[in-house]
């Protein structure tokens, strides 16, 4: 199994609060990872390093390594262009209202300066498909505005959206926690048949939805990676009580 | 705090233990009357044992409940799985229990026989690892279960001893063939209840350390790796 993001020392701040301390860990490619732990643990600022995302917070700055294949994050390529190799995906679904379901998919393509229309069509159908949005938008791509969809849609456009512009790995905070559990099944679902192609890291409080699609779990408490291991693993038989006790709704 | 969560898993706790005593009494009962062939403690294991079965029931709608409104995670999911399985066992205990009782109401029938095997002893032994087995259960600790499954050894050697002095019986004495076939079905139901309090002992042993130690397999000891990607624990 090959590592899909490797993570070493990270350490993050907001001003002079340290959010995370010395977060080490190899996240497998081609497979979801859940993180879990309770509000304020740092998870999201974690998945906000692994894109850069979190550097546009004002006084906000982090320091570490983070690899993704041959990319090294934090050194040589600028935040826009690891931003275009990373998808992500918030707890909020936010297309763009004013755009068709069409143009949120191309937007990012658009943005990057692709022009074929051909290839253009081709590759909005594909994420369409892949997001397992396609049969229900077909019909309506450029007529209809991306905030016409349902939530659940919207979050699956959103997912095309980062699918589109084919990064390695799409980053998932809380993807569902808006949703319905109809929707929240559909984007499971997709979840499992992402991981094929992507590296997944989803950031849940819900800790059944981490064992119905994560392999691997990492669990923070107090920006401290506790504890990081097979899903299973952590869920049956955690190796850290201070796992136990938060799994098992003992605090958190 | 899950408060509602901890009080049903109190709740559930609390029915097995008084499910475990049932048993438990059950077989001493069954036990004592063959030692005394006493026919009254005979109907007392009768009858007790719809009260086994209906405790069987209620913890298992009890755990059900439990898994399907709860979602229980980690030891507590290791807990309820514990209690289903013990629960399963404890009633197949009352059942052996019964056994016995209805083979010594057929026994006392017949003329008293001074048979060369201490059932007495084998029950005695019995009846330590089903106690040590629900005590192992009370405490949580696996160390009181693992003593138990040492103790399987000891009944099974009792259980074989008196297979073969008991077969010797019944070829060189004919006139007590029946009385030493009770006694043989009495060894064999005795012996199977050890083996449900061993299986009780391997249930606690799993809920406390999440080890399966069925089957005399060991279990894999934590991995430091996961298949070549690295985990780390960082320490607080």
């Amino acid at each position: 199994m090959g590592v899909g993001i490797k993570v070493e020392q990270l350490n993050a701040w907001f001003g002079k609060t340290q959010a995370l301390h010395d977060i080490t860990m190899d996240v497998p490619a081609n497979h979801a990872t859940a993180i879990i732990g309770p509000s304020g643990c740092g998870k999201s600022t974690y998945v906000r390093c692994l894109n850069r995302m979190h550097e546009t917070v004002p006084d906000a700055r982090a320091t570490g390594r983070v690899r993704m294949g041959e990319v090294d994050v934090y050194n040589g390529s600028s935040a826009v262009q690891i931003r275009r190799g990373i998808g992500m995906v918030f707890q909020k679904p936010n297309p763009f209202p004013t755009m068709s379901i069409y143009d949120n998919v191309a937007a990012g393509l658009k943005l990057n300066g692709f022009r074929d229309r051909r290839r253009l069509d081709e590759i909005v159908e594909r994420s369409l498909k892949l997001s397992a949005l396609w049969d229900e938008v077909k019909d309506n791509l450029r007529k209809k505005s991306g905030a016409s969809l349902s939530g659940g849609q919207q979050q699956r456009l959103c997912i095309a959206r980062a699918l589109a512009v084919q990064p390695q790995v799409l980053l998932m905070d809380e993807p569902c926690s808006a949703l319905d559990p109809i929707s929240t099944g559909k984007i499971e679902e997709l979840i499992f048949q992402l991981k094929e192609d992507f590296t997944i890291v989803i950031v849940t409080h819900n800790m059944q939805q981490a064992s119905r699609v994560a392999e691997f779990t990492g669990f923070f408490l107090l920006g401290r990676l506790i504890e990081f291991d097979r899903t299973e693993k952590i869920f049956t038989t955690p190796s850290d009580k201070r796992t136990e006790d938060y799994i098992t709704g003992r605090f958190g | 705090m899950r408060t509602r969560f901890q009080q049903g898993l109190d709740d559930l706790r609390t029915r097995l233990l008084r499910m475990g005593g049932l048993a438990e009494q059950a077989v001493d009962r069954a036990c004592q009357a063959y030692i005394d062939r006493d026919l009254t403690r005979c109907h007392l294991v009768l009858e007790g044992e719809s009260q086994i079965n209906s405790a069987e029931r209620e913890i298992d709608e009890l755990a059900f409940d439990l898994l399907a409104m709860q979602q229980p995670m980690a030891v507590d999911l290791r807990f309820i799985l514990a209690v289903t399985k013990i629960n399963s066992d404890l009633e197949r205990v009352g059942d052996q229990a019964v056994n016995i009782a209805e083979r010594v109401m057929d026994m006392v029938e017949l003329p008293k026989a001074d048979l060369p095997v201490d059932i007495a002893r084998m029950a005695a032994a019995v009846s330590a690892m089903v106690r040590r087995s629900l005590e192992s259960f009370i405490e949580g600790k696996a160390e009181l279960a693992q003593a138990v499954l040492e103790m399987d050894n000891v009944v099974d050697r009792m259980r074989d001893e008196a297979f073969i002095t008991l077969v010797k019986t019944m070829n060189d004495r004919p006139d007590v063939t029946r009385q030493a076939l009770d006694a043989l079905l009495i060894a064999r139901n005795l012996e199977r209840v050890a083996d449900h309090a061993t299986n009780i002992a391997e249930d606690v042993i799993f809920w406390v350390r999440g080890a399966d130690v069925r089957h005399n397999v060991q279990p894999e000891s934590p991995p430091t790796e996961i298949n070549g990607t690295r985990g780390r624990v960082t320490e607080i």
